[in-house]
């Protein structure tokens, strides 16, 4: 099964490699020739030095017109040989460049569901480690493979033209080799998948403690981490040693088979000397060239087992490249335009284990422009409605019409491009301060940019940047603290104005007076667009038109701040031990 | 780069013996051609049939010899390379442990993390290669100089000039190429960085719908990376076709002096033979060697950049130590801030100015201030996450940068602003606070953490899988699972960055009743942005713009503290009125 696994890769490298064909063509057209000649020189200086054959007998006229065509075999050898490892390199980028295009393309269009279940790290290995560890392994396959190849398709030629049948044997003697490099192969793929297996977990773990270093500093947790790493790159020490090693048996065993063919030729070459008529002047060259011929042999296995590691790593690329995408649109996806914002949910049921209901049977009908609050415990699924509307999710059954139009019949870049998110936890992209406030609208103008900055007044603090605006921030944020960064993301909100609005804590690390600063431009944002707002303080908890208070996954109770408070239930409860103490 | 490679020194043996059969197995290589010689000499001249067959057995026997030698090397060179990486990647991660904040923020973590991988499989390659490949080259160009000389010293000195322009050309293109290298696995980077951002922003990304340009961006990358491969792979592609144009000079060489040395009468031709067979296995070596070399530059440009991250770890224990000061205070007070300035590396202004309080045993103290005005940056203080620029903190009397890091962290509890769980069960987290714990106790901490619901909702309870990074937990419950990781150390001093921020009022009120009934009175520090978080500690700092706008009691500071009032205006008067 492995093997069929193994080979299903190979294809799909080839299928990569096709788009290069001209490159392939031309890598093996300067590989014969400059093989080719490389054979040819020894012949040529063979002749030179039969022009000296001993005091006063020495043909130097034949020697110098000799060594013009050496120095011009040598000069084109040496050309071609630089030429078929620029196109090699050609290849092999070009190739993994577009492996990697692949990957990355399917991260943007995988579900999220798979992103969430996954570690970054994880997928980060495979498509930084595993891709460059396939490209050492495919340039050294190329290289070597195809000089190889020419290079015993030229000796074969030259050997049958001096002895065909001693040929035979160097022939018959050396797919030898082939078969213990195949048999070492065979038995080392599964520990390569080991290794990169170990690995994988290892770099899961060191992205994890890395990533949150100043946390694990804090708790003076490093000497656990450490025993732990130690525990996994133990394992991984042991792993890789099992596939270095026995992987590395392959050159050897072959060498030893190469050391047999020259023996075979030595035998019967030295009793063909005997008994028929070649001369030992043929046996010297003849040896030569089976030398000549079995080294690539040599060489090749040896890049078998170089590639057994390539297509480990591939196989692991591939298998995310492969990875089921969302669901795809329907083709007659309706692009969304002029939205009013009359949100329904009908019979909505949703999980994110099959098992494990969380959301059930739930119907909502929001009109346009109306502003809802949805209120609830920690971790009663209010995330979860989020996921649902912005169709980071799919429902299980039931459906979500925006407009009267089921979100699935909608194009998703439509659909999310129509609301506006601001969450809690921050994000920005590495970029300037300018970047990321025109995240939404590229084309923002630099007037508008400010404009956008001084409505949730972030100018002040940007203005105080080094750089102001065009002040580069690293990996999420760096040194802005989490207010900054949240009034950044809602000053992204604030330039694109988007018919519909999800605000899940939007304001949460911003201090409460900045916060009442930007009211006025939330108001004017919130005017006229569908909101839903996830917040904690009930000043605009209690403006909303609706509050859903939820539970488990459940709606409980629904309605505006005075008539849920007459309720006298869950909110009303909620409410009072705000003001309880 | 010297200091990386004592870390072979445990391997010393394989690191010996590995070359040590290669050269073994090069040497039964070289008697090849002599047991050959006597084939042709003796047994053909003789016709002597026995005499080949036995002869051709030999050669069977050599190979052999050379097998087993060279599984030796192999098996050597391969456990000294897998154990020096490993031990390479221990002290890494210790080092990059030990780093201070500050060099955690100069690094960065994919930098870091780049290094622990892709760079150190690098250099586990290269040594590997180096062990088995390296000395058998030299080993076998100079044997054959050697032989040379045995043969003629006037054709050998061909051998002398050849050799120097052949290290010339390999060491040169080295040279050029290591730091290309280095700008390629720069390049790597930054293709590193574009994907771990793409996957941490992946919802803010595809509510915005800029798939497209995230990929363009990438792509960007990605093609500058292709461009900058191909451009050093040109020119280390230079290396095989040089070295074979000055190797047949040298042939071209050593026949002319040969002829005219046969043609004098000096050499013979069989002489001008062996010399050519020498040069040419030279050149058979070489090209073992520039594959070789190949790989050794993307080592060596890897092993430097590791080298880097040691230095920077080592630059760090220096200047601890030449800060000791030895001060210390009357042991009244639990932390103490005198007159204390602070700013971030390369950040022109200061985040604390002139910060100047004192704080008794088992006081609650609660820090309010808007958006960037130093809350966080002063209690990173306090645990000497970053040392005080100018002035000094004291927790219990003693300065902290006298501290030993463990024994002053032990002290605190620290819960952060982003609240990260690890992948592990909720016991194996929480016990991240404190090793020791008994169940009982974990529990006690995630009552008062108000996350006792969370765990009454999960079937196995304390061995409830936690996924990377708590994914499969909602905020909330991080934040509550993560004030209960700080709390089951029953640190002297607890503190609460803004940590409450993601709970609901109740939650929060709830957990600061609980708080005041822990029976070990710790000091407890809360940052907060409400007021109703902080207004019934002992003393609250008002902080400002990165300097004390007020200090007082909730009603003291009503009175007097213009920016207090309007923080409590901000969120009471709203929200009381109606």
């Amino acid at each position: 099964m492995k093997t069929i696994k193994k080979d299903g890769t190979l294809k799909k490298i080839f299928c990569y490699i096709k788009k290069y064909n001209l490159f392939l063509v031309l890598s093996l057209v300067f590989a014969a020739i400059s093989v080719a000649l490389t054979l040819y020189v020894p012949i040529l200086i063979g002749h030179a030095i039969d022009c000296i054959v001993g005091p006063d007998n020495v043909d130097f006229d034949r020697i110098i017109s000799l060594f013009l065509q050496i120095i011009t075999a040598v000069v084109i050898t040496s050309v071609c040989q630089w030429l078929m490892n620029i196109c090699n390199n050609k290849i092999t980028y070009q190739v993994v460049n577009d492996i990697r295009k692949d990957a990355f393309r399917k991260i943007e269009i995988l579900p999220l569901k798979y992103v969430d279940s996954h570690s970054q790290g994880e997928i980060v290995s495979q498509v930084i480690s595993d891709v460059d560890q396939f490209a050492d392994g495919l340039l050294m396959g190329f290289t070597q493979l195809f000089t190889g190849v020419v290079t015993i398709l030229g000796t074969l030629i030259f050997m049958l033209s001096i002895q065909p049948k001693i040929t035979f044997v160097v022939v018959v003697i050396t797919p030898l080799s082939l078969f213990v490099a195949k048999y070492v192969a065979k038995n080392t793929y599964q520990m390569f998948r080991k290794q990169s297996e170990t690995r994988a977990e290892q770099t899961a773990f060191i992205d994890e403690m890395l990533s949150n270093l100043k946390l694990v500093k804090a708790y003076g947790h490093e000497k656990e981490n450490m025993e732990k790493f130690t525990e996994i790159n133990h394992r991984l020490e042991k792993a890789s040693l099992k596939a270095t090693f026995f992987s590395s048996i392959t050159n050897p065993s072959t060498r030893f088979v190469n050391n047999v063919v020259y023996a075979g030729v030595g035998l019967t070459g030295a009793l063909a000397v005997i008994h028929t008529g070649m001369t030992v002047g043929q046996l010297s060259s003849f040896l030569n060239y089976a030398n000549q011929y079995t080294k690539p042999f040599n060489e090749i296995s040896g890049v078998l087992t170089e590639l057994q590691n390539a297509f480990a790593c591939a196989a692991r690329i591939f298998h995310l490249i492969e990875e089921e995408p969302q669901t795809p649109e329907p083709e007659n996806a309706v692009v969304l335009k002029n939205v009013k914002g009359e949100i329904a949910l009908k019979n909505v049921n949703f999980s994110y284990i099959p098992d494990k209901k969380l959301i059930e049977n739930l119907n909502l009908f929001i009109k346009p422009g109306q502003r809802v609050a949805i209120v609830g415990p920690t971790g009663c699924g209010k995330t979860t409605l989020i996921n649902l509307l912005m169709r980071f999710y799919d429902v299980n059954s039931g459906s979500i019409l925006v407009d009267e139009m089921d979100i699935k019949e909608i194009t998703r870049h439509s659909l999310r491009k129509h609301y506006g998110m601001v969450l809690q936890e921050t994000w920005l992209k590495s970029g300037t301060i300018r970047e990321n406030i025109a995240f939404g609208k590229p084309d923002a103008t630099e007037e508008e940019i400010i404009q956008a900055a001084k409505a949730v007044h972030a100018h002040g603090f940007i203005k105080r940047m080094p750089d102001g605006y065009n002040t580069f921030i690293r990996e999420d944020g760096g040194s802005l603290s989490q207010g900054q960064k949240q009034l950044l993301c809602i000053a992204r909100i604030m330039l694109c104005l988007p018919p519909m609005l999800i605000l899940d804590e939007a304001t949460s690390s911003i201090d409460t007076r900045t916060e009442l600063k930007i009211q006025q431009a939330f108001a004017k944002l919130m005017e006229g667009r569908t909101s839903f707002i996830v917040a904690h303080r009930l000043s605009t908890i209690k403006e909303a038109d609706m509050i859903l208070v939820m539970k488990d996954g459940t709606i409980i109770e629904q309605g505006n701040h005075e008539t849920l408070l007459k309720k006298n239930g869950f909110y009303a409860n909620l409410y009072n031990s705000q003001f309880a103490k | 780069m010297k200091n990386l490679f004592i870390y072979l020194k445990n391997y010393k043996k394989e690191a010996i013996l590995a070359p040590l059969f290669k050269m073994l197995e090069a040497t039964f290589e070289l008697f090849v051609p002599l047991v050959m010689a006597a084939i042709i000499d003796t047994g053909i001249a003789q016709k002597d049939e026995t005499y080949i067959f036995s002869m051709s057995g030999v050669l069977i026997a050599l190979g052999l010899i050379g097998l087993v030698c060279s599984i030796t090397a192999q098996y050597f060179s391969a456990k000294a390379a897998c154990g020096f990486a490993a031990k390479i990647k221990e002290v890494l991660f210790d080092r990059m442990q030990s780093m201070s904040y500050t060099q955690i923020d100069r690094a960065g973590a994919s930098t870091m993390i780049n290094r622990m991988t892709t760079d150190v499989n690098q250099v586990q390659t290269g040594v590997n290669m180096v062990l088995r490949l390296f000395l058998r080259s030299p080993f076998i160009v100079f044997g054959a100089m050697i032989m040379a000389f045995t043969i003629d010293v006037k054709a050998a000195l061909i051998f002398v000039a050849v050799i120097p322009v052949l290290s010339i050309i390999v060491f040169g293109i080295m040279m050029l190429t290591i730091p290309l290298y280095k700008k390629v696995q720069k390049q790597l980077d930054n293709v590193l960085e574009k994907t771990r951002e793409s996957l941490t922003g992946i919802r803010v990304i595809r509510a915005f719908g800029k798939e497209a340009e995230e990929i363009q961006e990438f792509d960007e990358r990605n093609n500058s990376l292709t461009k900058f491969q191909q451009y050093v792979g040109k020119i280390s592609a230079l290396m095989n076709p040089v070295t074979y144009i000055v190797i047949n000079a040298g042939i071209l060489a050593l026949i002319y002096i040969g002829a005219l040395r046969v043609e004098s009468g000096i050499l013979t031709q069989g002489a001008v033979v062996a010399l050519y067979n020498y040069m040419s296995q030279i050149l058979i070596e070489l090209i073992k060697l520039a594959n070789l070399i190949i790989t050794m530059t993307k080592s060596m440009a890897s092993a430097q950049r590791i080298a880097g991250i040691f230095e920077m770890a080592e630059n760090q224990t220096e200047i601890s130590k030449s800060e000791k000061t030895k001060q210390t205070l009357p042991n009244e007070y639990k932390v103490v801030f005198e007159n204390v300035s602070f700013s971030y590396e390369n950040a022109g202004e200061y985040a604390l100015t002139n910060i100047d309080f004192k704080v008794k045993k088992g006081e609650t103290i609660g820090i309010i201030g808007g958006t960037g005005s130093g809350k966080t940056s002063l209690v990173h203080l306090i645990p000497a996450f970053y040392p005080a620029g100018n002035g000094s903190v004291f927790v219990d009397g003693k300065n902290v940068q006298d501290y030993k890091e463990e024994k002053l962290r032990e002290k605190v509890g620290i819960v952060m602003q982003k609240s990260v769980l690890f992948q592990g069960t909720i016991r194996e987290n929480i016990l991240w606070g404190n090793k020791s714990a008994s169940d009982s106790e974990i529990l006690e901490a995630i009552e008062t953490a108000q996350a006792g619901d969370i765990l009454r909702k999960k079937e196995k309870g304390l061995d409830e899988w936690i996924e990377q990074g708590g994914r499969n937990l909602s905020g909330g419950q991080r934040q509550r699972l993560s004030i209960a990781r700080a709390l089951v150390r029953k640190p002297e001093i607890l503190i609460f960055d803004d940590s409450a921020s993601a709970l609901d009022y109740a939650t929060d009120a709830a957990l600061r009743k609980a708080l005041q009934t822990l029976d070990y009175h710790p000091t407890v520090f809360i940052v907060s942005q409400r007021t109703s978080s902080i207004m019934h500690a002992d003393k609250i700092i008002v902080l400002d713009d990165g300097h004390i706008e007020g200090i007082g009691t909730h009603e003291e500071l009503l009175k007097n503290c213009l920016v207090y009032k309007e923080i409590y205006d901000s969120q009471f008067k709203k929200e009381a009125a109606s």
